[in-house]
């Protein structure tokens, strides 16, 4: 194959997978819902396991091996995203922002991982259904602690709005608390995780395609090249999606329960 | 002039990935300006003030991720065009 020949493949074929376990049945099983399964299975061991080496060694002697890994998780999330966007009173929230850092964050990394090479989050399903489940919480938390009429004054009606804007502040704050903010939240995972996967499949393309005797073989490099630099990229954006989801759902739960006045 | 095109699939098609690029790239100059502005202002904020430069870290991460959902939503309507 030459480059003039070069196919993409079709869309259909990146994302679409064949089912694996229990072909058939309603419990049909297929890469994508094994991810998922081991995003929610590895961080439950991650903790399992941290837990028991915490539980065997003396709180003096250093943390080592999957303790590190549990604690400085637990402590990043703590630090770097509740106590700078909701502050002490959101430490109650930890358990639930780091069960969705964990979540994202291992849906997403399988993009790189060797022989997977698929992230779950390229398919809307999940980050739908995590926007769908922020959205409860942090109207749940609103209203928990305003009453529905308190939290929907005070989405609203942000202070020092002129009276005669009232009317069309209102109704964009309403649109955009209670529809754009989990629309823009799934779109946003979805979408950067897709974008990646879709260049990881254009420059691997390309390099195969470029890999046979003919003088543009001299260029293989190139692409081949990207590929890596590229692959190194998506592991930061793997990263960084699972922090901005997290920290997005702490800021909404937060002016939940701050609002400004 | 529409009609002629819309009774030739191949140039409905054609059409329509001119325009799918077109409204990717469209898509992203405001969000490429947006980014550049809050990253190089936050890098500016970090630099006076060495010691709030966490604190500037979340925020400038909040505002990349409001910013490049515009271009994000750009790239959904590329792929709805093309491959829907």
């Amino acid at each position: 194959m030459s480059l003039t020949a070069l196919d993409f493949p079709p869309i259909a074929e990146l994302l679409e997978w064949p089912g694996i376990l229990f072909d058939g049945t309603a419990f049909e099983l297929n890469k994508v819902g094994l991810i998922y399964l081991f995003a929610l299975v590895a961080p439950v061991m991650i903790f399992y396991l941290a837990k028991r080496r915490y539980a065997q060694a003396p709180a003096i002697v250093a943390p080592r091996g999957i303790q590190t890994v549990a604690e400085t998780s637990v402590e990043f999330v703590r630090e770097s995203i509740v106590m700078q966007t909701i502050g002490p009173d959101g430490l109650r929230y930890l358990p639930f922002l780091l069960s969705i850092f964990f979540f994202v964050f291992f849906a997403n990394i399988t993009e790189v991982i060797p022989f997977i090479q698929f992230p779950a989050n390229s398919r809307m399903a999940a980050p739908f259904f995590l926007a769908i489940v922020v959205w409860l919480v942090f109207n749940g938390v609103g209203i928990k602690h305003h009453g529905l009429f308190g939290y929907l004054k005070n989405v609203v009606i942000p202070p020092g709005v002129p009276k005669a804007l009232l009317p069309l502040v209102a109704l964009i704050e309403f649109v955009s608390t209670f529809l754009v903010r989990p629309f823009s939240l799934a779109v946003r995972l979805f979408a950067n995780m897709l974008a990646g996967h879709l260049l990881l499949v254009t420059f691997a393309v390309l390099t195969t395609a470029l890999w046979d005797p003919s003088p543009l073989a001299a260029i293989v490099w190139a692409p081949f090249i990207m590929l890596i630099g590229l692959t190194g990229f998506e592991i930061l954006v793997a990263f960084l999606q699972a922090f901005i989801f997290t920290i997005l759902t702490a800021v909404y739960i937060g002016g939940a329960l701050h609002p400004e006045h | 002039m529409l009609d002629i095109l819309a009774q030739a699939d191949n140039a409905v098609d054609g059409l329509k990935a001119v325009g799918a690029g077109l409204g990717y790239g469209l898509a992203a100059i405001g969000p490429g300006v947006g980014i550049g502005l809050v990253v190089g202002n936050a890098i500016t904020a970090m630099a006076r003030q060495p010691e709030s430069a966490g604190m500037v870290r979340t925020t400038m991460f909040l505002g990349i991720a409001f910013t490049e959902a515009l271009a994000l939503i750009g790239f959904v309507v590329f792929i709805l065009l093309n491959f829907a």
